[in-house]
């Protein structure tokens, strides 16, 4: 009884960590594109004609306003569809969290608390199989709109998806072949480990060619620019979503911004260390030289939950500059890089990093 | 508790009977070639029931090629859907059953 | 899994297979077939097989009927009016199902299987792996083949003639 209580209070604390950070996502997507095209961001919303806490009264506004519009579907259309599309695109993706280890260990009393909501040792897996269920949201989408440009929107946005899952799983055979496990947790915990004595050994060390192919893969995955074709706005209107309003609409951008999160919190663990902070370990900092400070079990988590969460919040940025700084791939160039780019090099990725391991064991292996 | 195998392996005869009544019973080849992923997936299930049920590690194995096979076998057969529909212009199997015009 | 939960999901896997058979448009029996393989694959994990389990979700769930919708799609089919066969056939189909399904029950009632106790790692994906590429790697390489014919094959016959 114990354990699900636990189980439940981790999976809350990361739903809610992935969308304050969907929110600050929202917060720089207006504020950093101000910056980069040189506008003041959104700074009209007001409540009750207090305007002073600026960029937040838009955030409110902005949601709010999304729930309380009209829910048109439109005529002829499939309504089971036009419903289950958005919980579909949704869905899958934040599920994806549970796998995601937020922090080391928590010793509360005589417990050691795992700090990862689902301790899967597939995990790696389970995250390629989320994601490739988001694909349904794109597809139904697109069919239950009854309007042609929808449907182009969703084919192609469905075809980009399932080409570049493939690109980023073979990324993450690499890592795999790298860590020689598929469970996160387990991944996290390698990258505290030294490189002679004093270099983290995170996974941008170990994999860098990987570290590429899965931020390409995954900006394409999540349909951002420069991949965003499916729902370009100068071309499709919304895309796939254009005969969604109101809460639908909502949902399908909260997926945007979940699945921007996603690729942070997948990069941050993979190649960035994940939770770790360069020389903490369980009972305190031990520097390379010599010294060490011991520190309480509750702030060693502390540190680590507040590493991830920077972590997270600088690839969050990162995306989003990428976003507001380049143009938009023509959809034949798209899928010219996920086959004939990416996957070549992903392949090659994988059997020059096999050999490397190979060799490096030495004969006994 | 956990069920006992002949719970697992009941399922999966119902699955598997659905799948031959979909396979008989309907005319859109598209929908006929579902029924025989459902038989497929039902014949999964009880390879892995069985699997566990004899602690051997060869029925996940089998699974694993019966997925892989059933995943090529849909791609070509969908070509050959396609391909016949560009001739024919129509889905149903009835129509599609002779192969003279 | 407790058998409570099983039922249940027994119910709602056959509920689904049913909507797969019978529903007249095309596009809600492919989704109805992605909730079918989703519950299988939780009977997957309940049966200690975990690997597989996600290895159903991403090839079946998230390949396989993705491609079916897209040719579904691609074909533009619409809801059918006359979605199955004559009364005589389906009767006849049914009947067939049940004494089927009958048999297979009666055959069940006679296998003795042991409940044996799992060694440890079952399921996961180093015991698979092990097994896959000592006893079983003729097969692997062999459906590789297969693999490689089937997508030639498939683009072949999928191409506009030129």
């Amino acid at each position: 009884m114990a354990d699900a209580a636990i189980t439940a209070a981790k999976a809350l604390f990361i739903i809610l960590l992935v969308v304050q950070v969907m929110g600050l996502g929202v917060f720089f997507e207006r504020k950093v594109s101000a910056l980069i095209q040189d506008r003041i961001g959104a700074n009209r919303a007001a409540i009750l004609g207090f305007a002073g806490l600026g960029l937040v009264n838009t955030l409110i506004a902005d949601p709010v306003k999304f729930l309380l519009k009209e829910d048109v579907v439109p005529a002829g259309t499939d309504r089971v569809l036009h419903f289950l599309a958005p919980v579909l695109s949704l869905v899958p993706v934040l599920v994806t969290f549970a796998v995601v280890p937020f922090g080391d260990v928590l010793e509360v009393g005589s417990r050691t608390i795992n700090l990862q909501a689902a301790d899967l040792n597939v995990g790696i897996l389970y995250i390629l199989a989320m994601v490739s269920l988001a694909v349904y949201g794109v597809v139904l989408g697109g069919w239950a709109s009854n309007n042609r440009w929808s449907l182009l929107g969703g084919i192609r946005g469905s075809a980009q998806m399932i080409s570049y899952e493939i690109a980023m799983g073979l990324a993450l055979v690499g890592v795999v072949l790298a860590y020689g496990t598929l469970d996160l947790q387990a991944m996290a915990r390698a990258q505290g480990h030294l490189l002679w004595g004093w270099l983290p050994a995170w996974g941008i060390l170990y994999q860098p060619v990987a570290f590429l192919i899965f931020m390409t893969a995954g900006v394409a995955e999540s349909k951002r620019i420069p991949f965003d074709l499916p729902e370009a706005e100068s071309e499709l209107v919304s895309g796939y979503f254009t005969e969604y309003s109101g809460p639908k609409h909502l949902m399908f951008m909260m997926s945007d911004f979940v699945e921007v999160v996603l690729v942070a919190c997948l990069v941050t663990t993979l190649f960035f260390g994940g939770w770790q902070v360069p020389y903490l370990v369980r009972d305190g900092f031990h520097l390379p030289w010599g010294a060490a400070l011991a520190l309480p079990s509750w702030a060693v988590a502390l540190l680590q939950v507040t590493s991830f969460a920077l972590k997270l919040v600088f690839f969050t940025w990162l995306q989003i500059v990428i976003r507001w700084t380049l143009p938009r791939f023509r959809y034949d160039q798209l899928m010219r890089l996920g086959w004939q780019g990416l996957l070549p090099l992903g392949l090659a990725n994988v059997v020059v990093s096999a050999l490397v391991i190979v060799l490096a064991a030495g004969p006994a292996a | 508790m956990t069920p006992p195998l002949a719970w697992y392996l009941g399922l999966s005869a119902v699955l598997f009977a659905i799948g031959v009544l979909g396979v008989v019973v309907r005319r859109n080849v598209i929908v006929i070639f579902m029924a025989i992923e459902l038989m497929l997936n039902a014949v999964n299930l009880t390879f892995v029931a069985l699997a566990r049920s004899l602690g051997s590690i060869d029925g996940q194995v089998i699974v694993f090629f019966v997925t892989t096979v059933a995943a090529a076998e849909a791609a070509v057969g969908l070509a050959i859907i396609l391909s016949m529909f560009r001739n024919r212009e129509t889905t149903n199997a009835d129509e599609l059953a002779t192969l003279k015009w | 899994m407790s058998p409570l939960i099983f039922l249940l999901l027994a119910a709602l896997t056959v509920a689904s297979a049913l909507t797969v058979v019978v529903h007249k448009n095309p596009v809600h029996s492919a989704c109805a077939l992605v909730l079918t393989l989703c519950l299988l694959a939780v009977f997957f994990v309940g049966l200690d097989a975990q690997l597989v389990a996600l290895l159903q979700v991403i090839v079946y769930a998230g390949a396989i009927v993705v491609l079916f919708l897209f040719v579904i799609m691609l074909l533009n089919l619409q809801v059918e009016t006359r979605a199955m066969a004559g009364a005589l056939l389906v009767g006849s189909a049914a009947a067939g199902g049940v004494a089927l399904a009958a048999l297979i029950f009666a055959a069940l009632g006679r296998t003795v299987a042991p409940a044996a106790a799992v060694p440890a790692g079952f399921g996961e994906t180093a015991a698979l792996a092990r097994q896959l590429f000592t006893a079983y790697l003729l097969p692997f390489e062999l459906t590789s083949v297969l693999l490689l014919v089937a997508i030639v094959g498939a683009v072949a016959l999928a191409r506009k003639p030129t």
